[in-house]
């Protein structure tokens, strides 16, 4: 028993490392209705910013102030000068846009700081330890920290300040935000600023468990479960299916694999996604749209 | 009159750039048509994606050591004229940049990819152009009756798994040579498989499987779904679960990474995990930091830069400014790897030409080299190989030609070798290879080649 609950605290923590990715994926949909492909790349070109000011002898503070620089340019570049022409255009095209932002940022990061694979160390100690007999890593814990912080601070955002406000306005109806007064690509930029500091935050966790190199940029298809089961718009949505997703899939690989030959983490998140998506079609906590026809 | 004038002025003009045009360019063609003509190669390469590492390493090893030849007027005079196609590690377009430098007449193809090699077996057999893959691809194209267009020097996957039982079972207190003991070393060993999900990383199960039976192992697969960047799961079941005594890391790119970081994050100790060679570069233990210390990975070539043809390398190419990598990368585990491949090409074409006179070498003609190449100890202390790379000797139905192994460990710092070459179990893994090579060739309605007929 001991071991089944290691084994549930372990998946728990490696879910909220999901959470951290998808979040990126549901602040720009909440607030532009736009689903961002380009997430992962973007916590890739984060990593990869990051490793090459700390290359340059850059102390941590700076490095991650100057990554953030780094986002806060990508986010104005991105809404000026591919989502703007796209205003109101069907969402389908701001998605493909987000295709081709996701590739140019690919190579582009890896033309500037190369194709090898980077280790990040950014101090955060590495300590594993036992309680009752179940293991436990302070990495891990404390991306769950961070996670949960930078949860608390994006909901109190999106609930309690003007631009946050503003921001679910411009989600609801782009128009109706228009012609209330709201800068549309004012918004759309403050949404991308914060997706990038979100994409930074994990582009440094993942950075950190796996070395930084193209393959961050997969740590976009773990987040697409958890927004589906959590629903696509809901940041609390995001952390509670991240964790049903981190999990279910430690448990069936750890209980269930080992009867039908393994390996089957990967598409196990997708089974309780199709499984949420027949009651909830929305997901656990999506905004459920009614539309007249 | 003055019209007319005006008219032929023009006409001449028109005549006279065009024979002033032309003329230069002529003779320029006319030089081109008499320079000698190049031994063309292929790289299928990929600089790009989730392995660049990897293609960018061996393709620029591999060219760098031909544009040492080259400076060195060639292969018997014969100059090298390459070609890179990108494939990004990915199966449609290797075969895409298959179907495109066909046309150019290659000798021969290096996919320099698993994926790749399965899906141009068949073409290349049909085309008659041989398929070499070096370290990769499958172990049982090592029967040169069945698979006569596919090359697996020096060593293959096989081999490889062999020599990694016995070195475990040395480190397990093994002398290492007298086999009739080695099992009373390996009886209820635990050894758990970790491998990626791929037709790559399920080559070496029933080989597993079965010295397992043989031994007295307890063998378990681990499979971690592609691209296997969270193997949290796994490794809790193989510490706390299985406890297993040794793990064998057959990844490849990140998910080569991410067991070193697990495995220090659970307590497992670094030097009781050995990974296959598509683990064991620099890119594969530099991103886990200190958590790689200890690592044992397999080899077949020699690292760093102390060879006498590295040092070549370094002062003729770079020398020159002519390197197609990052001058820190030279030496380094793929780097050098490329280096071997164009050696043991080299080689062949070398036999080519003994057999077939000094020219450029077609596709027929390198597989009867590719056939008959033999690299002794004399002739790589000659090349400046001497601990690079290993002697080789290949035949009608031995395309394999090696098959010794090494191990290094990972000291933190770099790759130290951590044993001399280990021979693997050769009769038994041939028995493997001509077993399996047979049900291929039922299965493909292959006749077996009579190898006491052929030349």
């Amino acid at each position: 028993m001991t071991f089944f609950f290691e084994v549930l605290i372990n998946g728990l923590l490696m879910g909220i490392m999901y959470s951290l990715v998808a979040l990126g994926f549901a602040l720009i949909y909440k607030a532009s209705d736009v689903f961002n492909m380009a997430q992962g790349a973007m916590s890739l070109l984060a990593g990869l910013a990051l490793v090459g000011f700390l290359e340059m002898s850059f102390p941590l503070w700076l490095a991650l102030l100057c990554t953030v620089g780094i986002m806060i340019i990508l986010a104005y570049s991105t809404v000026f000068f591919v989502l703007k022409p796209l205003v109101n255009r069907p969402p389908l095209m701001l998605f493909m846009a987000t295709f081709g932002i996701m590739y140019l940022l690919e190579g582009i990061g890896q033309s500037i700081w190369g194709t090898d694979a980077k280790g990040l160390n950014i101090g955060i100690p590495e300590i594993s330890f036992e309680i009752r007999g179940i293991l436990m890593n302070t990495f891990d814990l404390t991306f769950a920290g961070v996670a949960a912080l930078l949860v608390a601070s994006l909901v109190w955002f999106f609930q309690k300040t003007r631009t946050g406000r503003a921001l679910r306005a411009v989600s609801d109806d782009h128009e109706a935000a228009l012609s209330v007064g709201i800068p549309l690509l004012k918004a759309w930029a403050v949404t991308w600023v914060i997706a990038g500091i979100v994409a930074t935050v994990a582009g440094v966790a993942w950075g950190s468990r796996l070395g930084v190199q193209f393959s961050l940029g997969y740590i976009a298809f773990k987040a697409l479960p958890v927004l589906i089961i959590g629903g696509i718009d809901s940041i609390p949505g995001a952390i509670i299916a991240g964790l049903i997703v981190g999990a279910g899939e430690t448990l069936a690989e750890v209980f269930i694999g080992p009867y039908v030959g393994g390996g089957i983490q990967t598409f196990f998140p997708y089974l309780i996604a199709l499984l949420v998506l027949y009651f909830k079609p929305y997901g656990l906590f999506g905004k459920e749209i009614i539309e007249r026809v | 009159m003055g019209r007319k004038l005006m008219f032929t002025l023009f006409v001449l003009v028109v005549a006279a750039s065009f024979v002033m045009v032309s003329g230069p360019a002529m003779a320029a063609d006319k030089e081109k048509k008499k320079e000698a003509p190049k031994q063309y190669v292929p790289l299928l390469i990929y600089r790009t994606g989730p392995f660049a590492a990897g293609g960018s390493g061996i393709g620029s090893g591999w060219e760098d050591f031909m544009q040492l030849r080259n400076m060195q007027g060639g292969v018997n005079g014969i100059m090298y004229e390459w070609e890179e196609c990108e494939t990004a590690y990915n199966v449609a377009r290797g075969i895409e940049c298959y179907e495109r430098v066909k046309s150019k007449k290659p000798a021969y193809i290096h996919p320099i990819s698993t994926g790749i090699t399965y899906a141009l077996l068949p073409k290349g057999t049909k085309d008659h152009i041989p398929i070499v893959f070096e370290g990769y691809g499958r172990a049982d194209a090592a029967d040169g009756r069945v698979f006569k267009w596919a090359f697996n020097f020096p060593t293959h996957y096989w081999s490889q798994n062999t020599a990694k039982i016995k070195f475990i079972a040395m480190k397990q207190g093994w002398d290492g040579k007298n086999m009739a003991d080695i099992g009373k070393y390996l009886k209820g060993l635990k050894i758990a498989n970790l491998h990626i999900d791929v037709p790559y990383g399920q080559e070496t199960k029933p080989i597993l499987d079965d010295m397992a039976k043989k031994y007295g192992l307890v063998v378990r697969h681990f499979p971690v779904s592609w691209p296997g960047i969270d193997q949290k799961a796994q490794w809790m079941d193989i510490v706390r679960r299985f406890k297993a005594d040794w793990v064998i890391n057959r990844n490849w790119g990140v998910s080569c990474t991410v067991p070193l970081k697990e495995a220090a994050r659970m307590g497992f100790p670094r030097n009781r995990i050995l990974g296959v060679w598509w683990c064991g570069s620099e890119e594969d233990v530099l991103p886990a930091g200190p958590a790689a210390k200890g690592y044992y990975a397999t080899n077949f070539h020699g690292v760093g830069r102390d060879f006498p043809m590295i040092k070549q390398i370094v002062d003729k190419v770079y020398g020159a400014m002519k390197g197609n990598i990052s001058f820190t990368r030279v030496g380094s585990v793929y780097y050098n790897r490329g280096v071997i491949t164009g050696i043991t090409m080299d080689e062949a074409l070398r036999t080519a030409h003994k057999k077939f006179g000094v020219k450029v070498i077609n596709a027929e003609e390198m597989r009867w080299a590719l056939e008959h190449m033999n690299i002794t100890e004399e002739r790589i202390k000659e090349i400046g190989a001497e601990g690079l790379m290993q002697p080789m000797k290949t035949s009608c139905a031995d395309h394999e030609g090696g098959g010794l192994v090494r191990i290094q460990q990972w000291d933190g710092q770099k790759w130290v070798v951590a044993s001399d070459w280990i021979s693997p179990m050769k009769d038994y893994v041939r028995d493997m290879v001509e077993k399996s090579a047979a049900k291929f060739a039922k299965e493909k309605k292959i006749k077996l080649r009579d190898c006491s007929k052929v030349d």
